[in-house]
């Protein structure tokens, strides 16, 4: 069985933990170093990436995550999840890990009344789109030529993007109950460990 | 499909993000800028503190908007701020200057005795009080998007919340050892309305997040109601109202992420300089109590 980490300092990650279990996957919350040990993939679900951030440094966990997904360690980040992973943070330099080839900018949709849902198509999870949900959420301004757009809003904000072993969502899959976003991840997983061997 | 805003889902999924966070009671935007590096994940921009809100007596009502805007200009995390009681204009205003979350409050003068704000009319998401699980479902009837238990605001004593978040986690409990034809005489006895009792029974949670506060002063007071079954905790005089505000604000975030972690809570617990002064419940006058403020 697979051991996916979930980052549970602060934010909605019993979410990610519930849908993995669903997925037939072993889910371990992750607050301390040590707990980063022997996964196979690491999900930073979505909250306030300030407290995520800070409590990420405090508690040593950020050189340990840069070294695995140096390493090669599948990584999903939705929204909070995103900023932190990205390598350029408006406001917020000094905690993101740096790891993502793009610039995001958070609230980029503005305040709290101005959060939504909507459907996006995702070619990569079939024809049928997926219901987004999008709190407070930052987007993509900028990417290096290895990062791939896998959704984009109407009028093409890029809203799911891939680097790699990296994947980031702006919006919260984890409140939907459609999982297919957490299968792709669970794919990529899967795919690395076929090279492996 | 239409892009939609203001639905349940995203009021609901805002409080859903703010889990395991604490949200401090913040009075300038110096405060709230201190608050966010300390690792909250959202405040409370008020005028006063409920501890000056009692000691200095009379009618407490919403804040002043442009302080309001500058601690919203001040910091990049989710700004709330309350409104009293029934007081839906006051509720207007809020929402119109762009605020992320709205506390309909008894820690201000409740505007209605009757009637608390029908909620569901907004497009900002609400929070609300509540003493027990019946109240809690009726604020939720109501459109409150998240609920947190009322505790007794400003006096540094945990007692009233522990007595709340104990009544609606054991009411839940025995609800769900219940049957189903049980339950409307359950929703009766509660004063609840009966679809949010099946829920309950069904699912065994509240439909929304629920956090603790009124009375939280220490990190360990903060781990306390986390493992009372809490999912996040609002701090409010507890942390400005403390000799050392920066290292008190860090240590109640720390405490409230490792509630299970005695070791840490012990360090973050170490020379933290005097918590806020208390109060003892039985000595404020009956008449001065929040928490009896709403039904």
């Amino acid at each position: 069985m697979k051991r996916i980490g979930v980052l549970a300092l602060q934010g909605a990650f019993i979410e990610h933990i519930k849908i993995l279990q669903q997925l037939g996957a072993k889910a371990v919350p992750v607050r301390l170093p040590q707990e980063l040990e022997g996964l196979d993939g690491l999900i930073i679900p979505g909250g306030e990436s300030t407290t995520i951030g800070k409590l990420m440094q405090k508690y040593k966990l950020s050189p340990v995550i840069q070294r695995l997904i140096a390493e090669g360690l599948p990584v999903l980040g939705t929204c909070a999840g995103m900023i932190l992973l990205a390598n350029q943070v408006a406001g917020l330099d000094g905690y993101s890990l740096k790891v993502m080839d793009i610039g995001v900018k958070r609230n980029a949709f503005g305040r709290q009344v101005d959060s939504f849902e909507t459907d996006i198509r995702m070619p990569i999870l079939g024809d049928s789109p997926f219901h987004a949900i999008f709190i407070r959420a930052p987007w993509i301004e900028n990417m290096g030529n290895d990062v791939e757009i896998l959704a984009q809003l109407q009028d093409g904000t890029p809203v799911v993007a891939q680097e790699g072993n990296i994947i980031v969502a702006a919006f919260h899959p984890e409140l939907t109950s459609d999982t297919r976003i957490h299968e792709y991840f669970l794919s990529l997983i899967e795919g690395r460990e076929k090279c492996k061997k | 499909m239409e892009t939609e805003k203001g639905t349940w889902t995203v009021k609901t999924g805002l409080a859903q993000m703010l889990k395991g966070g604490v949200i401090m009671d913040v009075v300038t935007p110096d405060q709230a800028k201190i608050a966010e590096e300390a690792g909250a994940c959202a405040v409370m921009a008020l005028e006063r503190v409920p501890s000056d809100i009692r000691a200095d007596g009379g009618v407490a009502r919403m804040s002043d908007p442009s302080m309001i805007e500058a601690i919203i200009n001040a910091v990049s995390i989710p700004v709330m701020a309350k409104c009293r009681i029934g007081h839906f204009v006051e509720a207007q205003v809020l929402e119109s200057l762009g605020v992320d979350y709205l506390d309909e409050s008894e820690v201000l003068t409740p505007a209605d005795e009757a009637n608390h704000i029908w909620k569901h009319d907004f497009k900002v998401p609400f929070v609300c009080g509540c003493r027990n699980l019946g109240e809690a479902l009726r604020r939720i009837g109501e459109g409150a998007a998240m609920i947190r238990t009322k505790g007794e605001a400003g006096t540094g004593n945990i007692v009233e919340a522990v007595r709340h978040m104990r009544s609606v986690m054991s009411s839940m409990r025995k609800l769900q050892s219940m049957t189903q034809d049980e339950l409307m005489a359950e929703a009766k006895r509660l004063n609840a309305p009966f679809e949010l009792v099946q829920e309950v029974y069904k699912t065994g949670k509240l439909p929304v997040v629920n956090f603790a506060a009124g009375g939280i002063a220490t990190p360990a007071d903060a781990a306390l109601l986390m493992q009372l079954g809490a999912e996040g905790n609002f701090v409010g005089s507890g942390i400005f109202k403390s000799s050392n505000p920066e290292v008190m604000a860090k240590a109640i975030v720390q405490a409230t992420t490792h509630f299970n972690d005695p070791e840490i809570i012990a360090n973050v617990s170490r020379d933290l300089g005097k918590a806020m002064p208390g109060l003892e419940i039985k000595a404020i006058p009956e008449t001065e109590l929040m928490a009896t403020r709403g039904w």
